[in-house]
């Protein structure tokens, strides 16, 4: 376009560009913001060094209960970078004026919520990496051992990544205050963690509380990492005695689509009162 | 559409803006002219941010027509983002970042940014530009609020109590920053609750009570300043003296006769800013405590 009338604007960024420079920017805030470096992406590194070293005997033989908690602490990770973290900081940025301000940009919104997920996408990467680091180091863990393995579990973090960052943002229009999302979310999924197999053996749990686990995400992600991590021969081991990642990716699918049509109903950038 | 150059920056006719039965604006008509400098005055809870928020594609109005720079701000899109800038009042965002950092990140979001050493110039912050924001006085602060609000060159620029808080030191710099901005050709909508600030800046100023415009003039004649009562006080028998005249002129002179020369502690002094201020909101106020009893 050529310089026409002043009051023309200019062509205005795309939105690889923003959401680009939104993903960076997210990066560096949380990067020097030690809470969330602390409770998004320490707690699973820390909860595995101490889970694994506390129970590191075998739950049947051949396969210990460290290598069962990598699977559950790694499907944990997408539950803490994308859903935790983001339905924390989403109800503070509303507060402190990050969303009104950006809404007063030429930013697309897309960008924002493009920044969100290349900030999940990259913690996620890096945690993962440290987890498996941690479980090969000291619990033995074994890499997956075979190409279709090594499919599933790439699969199951892009599935998982899509669906927690969803349900994340999704949630965050829950908590009324900043300073009350940690004590809405937090519980949220210290509750999922306990009755989808991640800190006990999900075989062990009652019916009942399987019945209500199978129901969300965790539970599915977990089964799913133990396919990745865990010889084929624990699969017997499972409640349907299979690994049933047809069902996992069915559940996630469904739990994207409910995330999409959440967070285009109920998302907003201003606070209740400010419309 | 672009705006031709002889058209309103603003032109609001009738707005209302009610939730329930409160309403917090209730028939604002104004109009502002490029390269002008209008100012919002009120007391709190008076309807000066709701209107601005409205004009500013915040918050959807109940009724009455609006153009900001030729477009509806009730369906804002990026293109006319791109030719506003918002000051919103206090925000403690992006605390984790530096100066330079922010402008950078909120430069990649407009068309035809201007250059952040140019910014960081213009707002005075040269010496905090690599300290975290956190790490910035009140101040401080509300510069990177102006400097994030003409980063993008905005034809049009939303000030909401700038200067609250701030030391009279940080208050006359940032005047400075305002009239530079004016004199750059922009066009600036200003709230405030600081008559002084209002009586510095502004070309025109109204006045904003109980969601209606009571007044709108020049800060020079609002409630006929320019024409009414001037008091002048004198000393005399070891008491202050007072007197409310038209003819100020005629009284001096009366005094000085009677005074054979120099009349002690003479003051003549036309209605501030603030008097007429204040005379027009306690009459308002009477207005519609009268009307509710």
């Amino acid at each position: 376009m050529t310089a026409t009338a002043p009051s023309r604007p200019a062509e205005l960024p795309s939105l690889a560009t923003t959401s680009l420079s939104r993903g960076s920017l997210e990066l560096k805030q949380f990067m020097r913001d030690r809470r969330s470096m602390v409770f998004t992406f320490a707690l699973p590194l820390i909860l595995l060094l101490i889970f694994g070293s506390i129970f590191n005997k075998d739950i049947v033989p051949g396969v210990t209960f460290s290598e069962y908690f990598v699977a559950g602490m790694i499907a944990s990770g997408l539950v803490y970078t994308g859903f935790q973290n983001l339905a924390i900081v989403i109800p503070q940025e509303r507060e402190d004026g990050t969303m009104k301000r950006l809404a007063g940009t030429p930013l697309p919104k897309a960008a924002y919520f493009l920044g969100k997920g290349a900030l999940v996408l990259v913690s996620l990467v890096v945690q993962v990496a440290a987890l498996l680091l941690i479980g090969v180091l000291f619990f033995k863990v074994h890499l997956p051992s075979t190409p279709e393995k090594w499919f599933t579990f790439i699969w199951l973090l892009i599935l998982g990544l899509v669906c927690c960052t969803l349900l994340g943002i999704a949630f965050s229009s829950v908590p009324k205050t900043a300073r009350g999302a940690p004590a809405l979310v937090s519980p949220v999924v210290l509750v999922l963690q306990f009755i989808s197999g991640v800190f006990i053996i999900y075989a062990q749990l009652p019916h009942w509380m399987r019945q209500i686990a199978a129901l969300f995400p965790l539970k599915w992600l977990c089964q799913g990492m133990r396919s990745v991590f865990l010889p084929d021969s624990f699969q017997v081991q499972e409640t349907a005695h299979a690994w049933e990642l047809g069902k996992v990716a069915l559940v996630l699918g469904i739990w994207i689509v409910i995330g999409v049509v959440l967070c285009r109903f109920t998302f907003h950038w201003q606070r209740a009162n400010e419309h | 559409m672009p705006a031709s150059p002889c058209e309103s920056a603003i032109v609001v006719r009738d707005l209302r803006k009610s939730y329930g039965d409160i309403h917090a604006v209730a028939g604002v008509s104004l109009e502002v002219e490029p390269g002008e400098i209008f100012a919002l005055l009120g007391p709190n809870g008076a309807g000066k941010t709701t209107t601005v928020e409205i004009l500013e594609g915040y918050r959807k109005r109940t009724a009455g027509d609006v153009l900001v720079l030729g477009h509806d701000p009730g369906r804002p899109e990026p293109h006319w983002r791109a030719r506003i800038g918002v000051v919103l009042q206090s925000t403690s965002d992006n605390a984790d970042l530096s100066v330079r950092e922010v402008l950078q990140y909120f430069r990649t979001y407009y068309p035809r940014p201007r250059s952040v050493n140019d910014i960081i110039d213009a707002v005075g912050l040269v010496e905090k530009s690599e300290a975290r924001v956190r790490d910035l006085s009140g101040g401080q602060r509300r510069r990177l609020d102006v400097a994030l609000g003409i980063l993008g060159d905005p034809e049009l620029l939303f000030l909401d109590e700038p200067t609250t808080g701030f030391d009279p030191e940080a208050r006359r710099q940032f005047w400075d920053l305002i009239r530079q901005l004016k004199a750059d050709g922009k066009t600036i909508l200003l709230t405030t609750h600081y008559l002084d600030e209002a009586e510095q800046l502004a070309d025109r100023v109204a006045v904003i009570a109980g969601g209606v415009i009571l007044q709108t003039a020049t800060p020079a004649t609002l409630g006929g300043r320019d024409s009414g009562a001037t008091t002048v006080t004198w000393k005399e028998d070891g008491t202050v003296h007072s007197l409310r005249t038209d003819r100020p002129t005629e009284a001096v002179r009366d005094l000085s006769t009677r005074f054979d020369g120099e009349i002690p502690e003479l003051a003549v002094r036309r209605p501030s800013l603030e008097d007429v201020y204040l005379a027009m909101i306690s009459e308002r106020e009477a207005q519609t405590a009268g009307a509710t009893t």
